[in-house]
């Protein structure tokens, strides 16, 4: 024993203690844990199980689905004069506020739509989502609170010095094509209150907010380039229910935005007579409108994918388990045999050679 | 330059110099510099300056496209605690420096010992030492308590060499009492500070009154370095001549470089891969955005775009996205990770089955930060005495004059003849004892408070000589300056010792001359290496029968000395005494002169016999060799010892074979030429044998090893990669770091273990270090980055802990990458239906809490706890670690399989939400929630098919995680001032986002698993086999099991090999060479000469 250890383990050899670390479970690493492994018979009885699920609800959403009476018509061609061949042609139409806008669109019910039936609209190639437009509003403006800062807005934040409200993109470029609805027996009432979100109208536009200094307002343009709709300067924007439906941004390009709520049953073959005020330019961005009517189910409006999917993926599960049971039958494999680990099968290579 | 020291002239000349004081200090900041020099050391590393310029590109608004706070608040916590860390550890410094600086010392000023602060010393003072004092500063050594001028001084703390070292006091210094030291004066001239601890050129002269008013010389022997420990003298005094940081070791002090694991530089470059794969994705995505811009901006009415562009705006797009990318490398894989690892290293701590209760010793891992490397280890290197022997020497047997002791019962000093012809005073027997006594360093020391003797000495088995002759009735208890004095039998004996002819690696024999004060007789005692002995004995001694005994001793592992007597004639010492003297004051060959004069008096020797000292193998080496080496990884053994003892303990421990299984074969030479015929000689042999399923190994000594690396360094190292087994003996501890420098050169993963000083180097030099808290002290330990106390251990230590923290940290490492992957390319598409504009389709919070708090927990906790293989099945098949070595968990491929599952499951939650999210519901802060979601579930699951053992604490954690996800969310839904009121209830109030949510979980799970099944049940890699037969025979009773339980790697072999051709393997399919059995990735490394014959190996299991 040298000088330095001694001189080192002196005072531990002092302590009574040991240093012995002290046994539990999860320091020694002996958690009790449960390995599943993925044998035959499991993975076989799971991808079973996943296609027997899939496969019902596939065709409950699909039925779902089906149940939904959907009519869509596209109309900003149809309601073009046909005089206008070119997009320059088509673009000073829609902009030109003097000529008269109004067209008309007959649909026909291909079933009977029970009510609520819902009015939409629905927009092409419009990018609600590019990173321009989203940011392009104020909440804190909608809202009524005090304003921080309106750099979001720009450049539609103020004409002049006059802070415009609601400002930004999104308020400027609200939708302003209107439909009214009649039939045979008489004019259709469409219901234009309650299709913005309940929690939005509640707390997201100020019950005291009122449209100033709004460009689409002044139809002459002294406030700025018109954009879209005009808005109520009396009417606060809590009840502007339009703008709020337009101000949910949409994920995709192509989306619909409700209108208005149709609450009488439309009959199977019954036809619709549309009166469109098209004043809305999608025709710079080759953008197309739809008008949509559509009843709902209880998973929403007409989508099928859901349905398609589950089918799908629920059969291609079945499949699989049937594959790798076929595997199985004419490939048993002995599960664990070390005979597998090449270690060993390269001493049996060896001794065969020896 | 030179320096010039006035000894003991404090306020005299000493203004005019400037020497710093002797504070030392090991800190790397103070309070001021503290956040400056902090925030530079910690952006000088890549992966900080990324994350610092993401963090600052998002203060610019216009490119951001979430808030600035989801990159800063991530970086700011990761700074704050590295430089707490830091500060912590630089306290730790700042304490430990502190206590050394404010030690009391005794200086003399003017003429009187005070006590003072050693921080307070300054060149020139008078230094006062007691006995096992620290040396404060450098000194040279004035006068000491001993009349002859010497102390003697342990400098573990310098070289690591624990043995004592002798000092002198220069010539002039001779004889001065206490009382004229504390006025000397004089005046030293030394060179500048420098960090070489072996030279010391200095001169000394002291004034008048004083005698010696020339210039004397002065070396290293006069010297008293700092950090050394005074040791077995009353006093020693000394002038201080370098002080604070300019002493020899503070020159020499360096901060070690922090060690990479290879786990982490595969990261490091897969890392670069990605940020290069982001560059290019960055760029595609501008360039895109750039062109949309152009066609759509006269299009796009609602955006209004400028008329007048900016001259950045080509530059905005590609910024964006750069940022929206940034997630692509996340933070959080170095905190994760970092955080893995200390648990990983706290196992090790913890663990039970590493801690040796003999010694008190609980494994200890000093690094936390490589515990993945150990899974990779590829070599070996380790020393043979106290790592795989007790390093407890015990004279175990002796043959003198023909006679053989102990041989019967296997201890001599039970051996009642042996204790008869002591007693009987044998003439023979009683040389041979006092050969063991006297001719030695051992220094005994006597306790002044028991009165116990203990014996300090170079070597053990010096040691263990002394001790048998003690218990032989020798007792050797006194040694001052030259004067021996021994108790033999109830009589003292003294002896004076007027010459050491010391023990010199060329010699390897040592002789003293002695005179004995009752007889006045005059002798020379020696004792050596056998050969060296042999060939200098007189004509007619029984050399053949000593050397039977050698022979015999050898095999048994002993360790073996000759003894030699030899009566000296007056004169001839007289004559030959001149010479000696001449030649000790040689300027030039100094040892080789005195070798050459030492010659001439070691002749006609008297051969007396031979002694063999036991050094006990440790319990569980050869079993633990043996395993590791089916592990795949090869040792090689570096020893001090000789050759035949090396071979013999080598045998003993498996670690080469006899014939025929194996074959040893020996380099040689002592010339250039010699040595690379003999390496030639040694690599045709190994060609030619290998074809046959045999163990090679070679074996070469120290000067042939140093010949080797210097002039056939290429040559040599082609032959140590070939032959994986090598033993080389009489290797000096540089030479130990060289082998292991030479390994590492060639790209492979070293672990170097030893137990001594002399192992230090080698262990700081290798990717892991590894101590054995032994007898040799703690040196080893203190260098190393794991340190326990038996060599069994690391068995445990690779192969458990290893493996596991690799497989662990591989996982978190690539899984890390992978969640942060899935989020960014969910971004990428969702960026091609938003007019490549760089909107960001999550929301700041989001995005800041998917690593952080959404997606963390589960994969931090399965990365501590999961277990792809018992412990057990580790152990009994130690091969399995080849996946950890050859690194198949984390590598480009594996990678790339993280990064197409990120894409899979990007696409998955991408088309699913848009599609059925479309039209009435595609309101976009809905569908970044349900795709969020998506991402969220799938990655839960994802942790759940790749974890292999499910503890209750995983579940929690998996499912805790997802209810984290839902109440912040929901609470988040509560706010009627943020972006996200009510939505969380809308949306789970669906139940459409419950189907797709089911549909995304099952489409990209789904085929995952059907493929792991697939792979795992019909192409299994060994794991899964494993894995599987865990699963069958809970308890396996393997062969494995019994043959590594059975002490013979033979039979261990052999019964490998015999149930190997019994388990033939049943299909025929897995021997077609065209679809391998084992979907290995092969090793990238570059081995362009070795591996075309690694291939072919017997010992490799490299796959063809």
């Amino acid at each position: 024993m040298n000088g330095a250890s001694s001189s080192e383990d002196g005072p531990t050899n002092l302590m009574k203690e040991s240093k012995k670390p002290k046994y539990t479970k999860f320091t020694q690493q002996e958690l009790p844990a449960c390995k599943p492994l993925l044998t035959p018979g499991w993975v076989m009885a799971t991808f079973m199980v996943v296609g027997i699920i899939f496969i019902p609800i596939g065709a409950v959403t699909l039925l779902a689905s089906n149940s939904v009476v959907e009519v869509v018509h596209r109309y900003d061609m149809e309601c073009l004069p046909s005089t206008l061949a070119t997009k320059a042609d088509r673009v000073s139409y829609i902009q030109n506020s003097a000529v008269d806008h109004s067209c008309n669109v007959t649909l026909t019910i291909p079933k009977r739509m029970k009510p609520p039936v819902y009015v939409y609209y629905e927009l092409t190639n419009f990018y609600q989502n590019h990173r321009r437009y989203v940011k392009s509003r104020n909440d804190q403006q909608l809202r009524g609170d005090e304003v921080s800062s309106l750099d979001s807005c720009k450049p539609l934040d103020k004409v002049g010095n006059q802070t415009i409200v609601p400002c930004g993109l999104i308020a400027w470029s609200l939708f302003n094509d209107t439909y009214s609805f009649t039939t045979a027996s008489g004019g259709i009432l469409v219901e234009k209150t309650g299709i913005a979100w309940k929690s939005d109208v509640q707390s997201k536009f100020g019950s005291d907010v009122k449209p100033l200094f709004f460009p689409n307002n002044d139809r002459n343009g002294s406030l700025g380039v018109i954009g879209g709709a005009a808005l109520d300067p009396n009417k606060p924007l809590r009840d502007a229910e339009d703008l709020i439906v337009w101000m949910r941004t949409a994920a995709l390009p192509n989306f619909r935005k409700l209108w208005g709520r149709i609450n009488q049953q439309l009959e199977a073959n019954q036809t619709v007579t549309v009166g469109i005020s098209n004043v809305y330019n999608t025709y710079t961005f080759k953008g197309s409108k739809k008008l949509v009517l559509s009843t709902t189910s209880w998973l929403g409006g007409k989508n099928s994918f859901l349905g398609i999917a589950y089918l799908t993926v629920g059969l291609i599960c079945m499949f699989l388990a049937l594959v790798f049971f076929l595997i199985h039958l004419k490939n048993p494999r002995p599960l664990g045999d070390t005979s597998y680990l090449s270690w060993n099968r390269k001493n049996a290579s060896n001794n065969s050679r020896g | 330059m030179k320096r010039l020291v006035h000894i003991n002239d404090r306020g005299g000349h000493r203004d005019s110099q400037n020497h710093c004081s002797n504070k030392i200090s090991n800190t790397k900041y103070n309070i001021f510099n503290f956040i400056p020099k902090n925030l530079w050391e910690q952006f000088s590393r890549f992966m900080n300056k990324y994350f610092l310029l993401i963090a600052t590109l998002q203060l610019w608004p216009l490119i951001t496209p979430v808030s600035p706070v989801s990159t800063w608040g991530p970086l700011l916590a990761i700074f704050a605690v590295s430089a707490t860390k830091e500060a912590w550890d630089d306290y730790g410094r700042y304490c430990s420096d502190k206590e050394f600086n404010e030690k009391l010392v005794w200086v003399v000023k003017n003429g009187v010992k005070t006590r003072i602060q050693a921080q307070e010393i300054e060149v020139g003072d008078l230094v006062w030492l007691l006995e096992n004092d620290e040396i404060p500063c450098d000194m040279v050594l004035l006068g000491t308590a001993e009349p002859l001028g010497l102390c003697y001084i342990e400098t573990a703390a310098m070289d690591g060499e624990t043995d004592l070292k002798t000092r002198v006091i220069p010539g002039p210094c001779h004889g001065l009492t206490s009382a004229q030291l504390l006025n000397i004066k004089g005046m030293i001239e030394c060179p500048e500070p420098d960090k070489d601890i072996l030279r010391f050129d200095a001169r000394v002269r002291l004034f008048p009154p004083f005698p010696g008013d020339e210039l004397s010389p002065l070396g290293v022997k006069n010297t008293l370095l700092q950090c050394c420990y005074l040791r077995n003298t009353e006093w020693a005094c000394g002038v201080a001549v370098y002080t604070g940081n300019e002493t020899k070791i503070g020159m020499s002090k360096g901060i070690a470089e922090p060690k990479l694991t290879a786990a982490d530089a595969m990261l490091d470059k897969l890392t670069t891969a990605l940020f290069i794969c982001q560059i290019v994705v960055v760029m595609i995505l501008g360039l895109a955005g750039n062109v949309w811009n152009n066609y759509e901006k006269d299009k796009t009415w609602y955006l209004r775009f400028p008329k007048k562009s900016e001259w950045y705006d080509f530059i905005v797009i590609p910024l964006r996205f750069e940022l929206l990318c940034s997630i692509m490398i996340p933070i959080s894989v170095k905190v994760s990770l970092d955080l893995a690892k200390s648990v990983y290293s706290k196992y090790i701590d913890w663990d039970i089955q590493m801690y040796d209760a003999v010694t008190d010793t609980p494994a200890k891992a000093a690094n936390t930060a490589i515990s993945e490397d150990l899974g990779q280890i590829e070599y070996i290197l380790t020393d043979k005495t106290g790592t795989l022997t007790e390093n407890m020497m015990i004279f175990k047997r002796c043959c003198i004059n023909g006679v053989y002791y102990g041989n019967f019962n296997g201890d001599a000093l039970t051996d009642q003849h042996l204790m008869h012809s002591v007693t009987e005073k044998v003439s023979a027997v009683v040389k041979f004892v006092m050969v063991m006594t006297i001719n030695n360093t051992v220094v005994p020391n006597m306790s002044r408070e028991n009165g116990r003797l203990t014996y300090k000495a170079q070597s053990q088995d010096e040691e263990a000589l002394v001790q048998a002759a003690a218990q032989l009735g020798m007792v050797l208890f006194s040694k001052k300056g030259s004067v021996v004095e021994v108790n033999f039998l109830g009589h003292t004996m003294e002896f004076e010792i007027l010459q050491v002819l010391e023990f010199t690696s060329d010699r390897k024999r040592m002789s003293v001359v002695v005179r004995d004060h009752s007889t006045g007789g005059l002798y020379l005692l020696t004792k050596g290496a056998d050969e060296t002995v042999f060939r200098r004995v007189r004509a007619g001694e029984p050399v053949q029968q000593v050397a039977d005994a050698i022979d015999q001793y050898s095999q048994l592992g002993l360790r073996t000395l000759c003894f030699a007597w030899r009566d000296l004639d007056e004169q001839e010492y007289v004559a030959w005494t001149a010479k000696f003297n001449e030649a000790s004051a040689a300027l030039t060959d100094r040892e080789l002169k005195i070798a050459e004069v030492s010659e001439l008096l070691e002749k006609d020797l008297e051969l007396l016999g031979a002694s063999a000292i036991e050094d006990k193998l440790q319990d569980g080496v050869p079993e633990t060799i043996a395993s590791l080496r089916k592990a795949g990884i090869n040792f090689w053994l570096l020893t001090g010892d000789k050759q035949t003892t090396a071979i013999q303990v080598a045998r003993a421990c498996n670690f080469i074979m006899a014939e025929p299984e194996g074959q040893l074969l020996k380099i040689e030479g002592s010339t250039p030429s010699d040595v690379a015929d003999s390496i030639e000689g040694v690599l045709q042999t190994f060609c030619i044998n290998n074809s046959e399923n045999k163990n090679i190994a070679f074996v070469i000594d120290g000067l042939s090893l140093e010949i080797a690396l210097k002039y056939h360094k290429e040559a040599f190292a082609k032959l140590a990669l070939l032959i994986r087994t090598a033993l080389c003996c009489r290797v000096t501890p540089s030479q130990k770091a060289e082998l292991v420098g030479l390994v590492k050169s060639c790209d492979y993963r070293t672990l170097a273990i030893g137990d001594g000083g002399n192992d230090v180097k080698m262990i700081q030099e290798a990717h892991v270090g590894v101590g054995i808290s032994g007898r040799e002290g703690l040196q080893a330990s203190r260098a190393a980055d794991y340190s326990f106390g038996k060599f069994k251990f690391l068995k445990r230590l690779i192969l458990v802990h290893g493996r596991y923290s690799y497989n662990r940290s591989a996982f978190l490492a690539q899984y890390s990458i992978y969640k942060s992957l899935v989020i960014c390319f969910v971004q990428i598409l969702f960026s091609f239906i938003s007019g490549v504009s760089g909107t960001s389709l999550f929301n700041s919070f989001s995005l800041m809490a998917y690593n952080v708090a959404y997606t963390s927990i589960p994969v931090m906790v399965t990365s501590l706890l999961d277990k792809d293989l018992s412990e057990r099945t580790v152990m009994q098949h130690p091969e399995i670690l080849y996946f950890a070595q050859a690194g198949r968990l984390i590598n480009p491929s594996t990678f790339a399989g993280w990064f197409l599952r990120s894409i899979f499951h990007a696409i998955v939650i991408f088309v699913v939400t848009i599609r059925v999210y479309a039209h009435e519901k595609c309101e976009l802060v809905e569908m970044s929630m349900v795709a969020l979601s998506g991402c969220i579930w799938i990655q839960a699951f994802l942790v759940l098919i790749e974890t292999n053992s499910f503890t209750v604490y995983q579940h929690l954690a998996v499912s805790g995680n997802v209810v984290i996800f839902y109440i912040l969310n929901l609470i988040l839904s509560f706010g009627k001032h943020s972006g996200m009121y009510r939505i969380m209830f809308r949306v789970c109030a669906d139940p459409c986002y419950w189907f797709s949510l089911l549909l995304m979980v099952v489409a990209g799970v789904g085929p995952l698993s059907a493929i792991k099944f697939y792979r795992a049940t019909y192409r299994p890699n060994a794991i899964n086999t494993l894995q599987l037969m865990e699963r069958q025979h809970p308890m396996p009773v393997s062969v494995e099991a019994i043959g590594s339980s059975s002490s013979s790697f033979k039979s261990a072999s052999r019964s490998s090999s015999s149930h190997g051709s019994v388990f033939e393997p049943l299909l025929a399919e897995t021997s077609n060479p065209k679809t391998p059995p084992d979907r290995y990735i092969s090793k990238d490394k570059t081995r362009p000469v070795t591996s075309a014959v690694l291939l072919s190996s017997p010992n490799s299991r490299t796959l063809p």
